[in-house]
């Protein structure tokens, strides 16, 4: 039984079609990445599996369970990890805790405590208020919270998002360390990196549907290609370049000051350019030849 | 598998569970406004006013009748107002209750619980001012003990209230419409500084439907002898609070389910 099964989810907002058609399977045991654009209708997804959202038309079994009408049993089952930081910031670090074992009805209250300050690290925090954290500690605590039920399903909606580098390796590691103990991770993020170093698989998700499905190294060779070629140059040139590579059928796509060509593998001897620099296709490619957004 | 069942008593227990360890981190000036107000109120008025103008309402002293009526303000100013501030910062600054609806609680239990903690906290501060009252000469009564249950039903209305006022307003600034319109006319109205028997006819009709009124009346009771009209009374302020609640639920549902 897949730990997620979505089918021809809609969900409107007035005249805005946040979930437009959206089909999605997440087998039992793995990380899926959902990978898409600022609105492409992440978040709206992950409410609706909590039943926080109520889809407009669609299918929805979370764990077995019929949504919208079952979300409070699946909800037993599951933890979540929100977007936006909504701790108890003047009540202690342990305190946070303590409350969400007891909403999720946890057997022995002071266990679950002590194991999830252990995963967080924050054990030597536990008497502090939340506001005397770093931004690091209540990020760690934020995903402890979403832990206390040892949930067979997790739902992380941009685990590290606006986090600096150092704090985001931190959580991917532990992030890591629960799949690897076998808990289903669904994971939205619009950090290719995060998707690549996480995802078992990637679903790119834009305007409210999945346009692509695959591990990540299967989305490479299907919407990519083997290698990519960056050239730098004056704009007058590279548009130059792009025209003649276009015209040969590659694909081209902005990479900030350069262009790239994905695929260079195929290009006939002779129209690269010397000059490029050529590297391996990449997630970040994928992503913005699906979306035509450029990645961060 | 646990079965679904509605409004579960350890769910509820648990979202008062979080209240309390907040409220833990800020009681000591809840607190003291709740013991300070009623004394500055019976200092002001009961000693001001009862001294040189009024002596005695109903052979009551007049300190005595607005200290018992204070009941009723503490009631309101602690149940309806923490209920409209409180829920809006809640659900929309702090986003708590996305929180707490991540977890196996529903939109029922979780107003059943914030409802039930306001109750609580206004029934034991609608005591002080009757403590406070005491000082100034007010003799306890057995049935004095009946106070704190009927502060505990009005406060869940007045808590109700709040939260269904919250939940239906689109900026926090314009609970000033409600204060003014609603709250403020109901405390004053309410028969706590004058009888309502000095106001003209109309409003004397217009009194009787005050949740506040009756709560005051219902204290008076209390203090100095109850009345059969009263379980009457009761009555009303109880089918009001279910009423106000099932309405909390509904509009709390519309403003977080989306
Ligand atoms: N409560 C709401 N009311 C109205 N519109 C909404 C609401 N929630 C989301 N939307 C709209 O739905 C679309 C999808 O939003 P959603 O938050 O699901 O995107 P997202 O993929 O999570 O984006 P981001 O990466 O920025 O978090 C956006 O256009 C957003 O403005
Ligand atoms: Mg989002």
């Amino acid at each position: 039984m897949p730990a997620i099964e979505l089918h021809g989810l809609t969900k409107r907002f007035g005249p805005i079609n946040a979930v437009d058609g959206l089909d999605l399977v997440v087998d039992e045991g793995i990380c899926l990445g959902l990978l898409g654009p600022n609105g492409a209708g992440k978040s709206t997804t992950m409410k609706m599996l909590t039943g926080q959202a109520i889809p407009d038309s669609g299918e929805i079994r979370v764990l077995g369970f019929e949504l919208p009408q079952d979300a409070k049993q699946a909800r037993a089952e599951m933890g979540v990890v929100p977007q936006l930081d909504n701790l108890d910031i003047d009540v202690t670090v342990e305190e946070n805790l303590a409350v969400f074992a007891r909403l999720y009805r946890v057997a022995d209250v002071g266990a679950a405590v002590d194991r999830t300050l252990e995963i967080a690290r924050l054990t030597d925090r536990r008497k502090d208020a939340v506001d005397k954290l770093s931004g690091g500690m209540r990020r760690r605590l934020l995903l402890a919270r979403g832990l206390v039920h040892e949930p067979k399903l997790l739902l992380l909606d941009e685990p590290t998002v606006g986090l600096d580098p150092q704090i985001r390796t931190e959580l991917w590691s532990l992030i890591d360390g629960l799949r690897s103990r076998g808990t289903t991770i669904l994971m939205s993020t619009h950090y290719i990196e995060e998707a690549e170093r996480l995802a078992d698989e990637v679903a790119v998700v834009a305007a409210g549907k999945v346009i692509a499905r695959g591990t990540p190294a299967e989305l490479i060779t299907e919407h990519a290609g083997q290698r990519t070629a960056e050239v730098y140059g004056p704009p007058d040139r590279l548009t130059e370049i792009r025209g003649e590579v276009e015209e040969a059928g590659l694909r081209v796509r902005a990479a900030g000051p350069a262009i790239a060509i994905v695929a260079a593998e195929t290009a006939p001897p002779g129209l690269i350019p010397e000059e490029a620099v050529h590297r391996a296709g990449s997630l970040e490619d994928v992503f913005v030849m699906l979306t035509g957004e450029e990645a961060e | 598998m646990r079965p679904i069942r509605r409004l579960e008593p350890a769910v509820i227990l648990a979202v008062m569970g979080r209240e309390m360890a907040n409220f833990r981190t800020f009681w000591k000036s809840t607190v003291f406004t709740s013991t300070f107000e009623p004394v500055v109120y019976l200092l002001a008025f009961g000693l001001g006013l009862g001294t040189t103008l009024v002596a005695d309402v109903d052979g009551v002293e007049y300190v005595q009748f607005v200290g018992t009526g204070l009941v009723a303000t503490a009631v309101v100013f602690s149940s309806a107002l923490p209920a409209m501030f409180g829920t809006f910062v809640k659900e929309r600054f702090q986003r708590t209750y996305d929180a707490i609806l991540a977890a196996p609680v529903d939109v029922e239990e979780l107003v059943t619980a914030e409802m039930l903690w306001i109750g609580l906290r206004a029934a034991v501060f609608g005591c002080f001012p009757l403590l406070v009252t005491m000082f100034f000469g007010l003799d306890p009564e057995p049935t004095m003990l009946l106070v704190p249950v009927f502060a505990f039903v009005t406060a869940l209305a007045f808590a109700a209230f709040g939260i269904t006022v919250a939940a239906s307003v689109a900026k926090i600034d314009q609970f000033n419409y409600v204060t003014t319109l609603v709250i403020t006319p109901l405390f004053l109205v309410a028969g706590t500084f004058f009888p309502i028997e000095q106001l003209p006819h109309g409003l004397q009709v217009l009194a009787q439907f005050n949740p506040l009124y009756q709560l005051v009346e219902l204290v008076r009771g209390a203090c100095f002898g109850l009345d059969p009209v009263d379980a009457l009374r009761f009555a009303g302020l109880l089918t009001l609070a279910l009423v106000m609640w099932r309405l909390a639920i509904n509009r709390m549902t519309k403003r977080l389910i989306i």
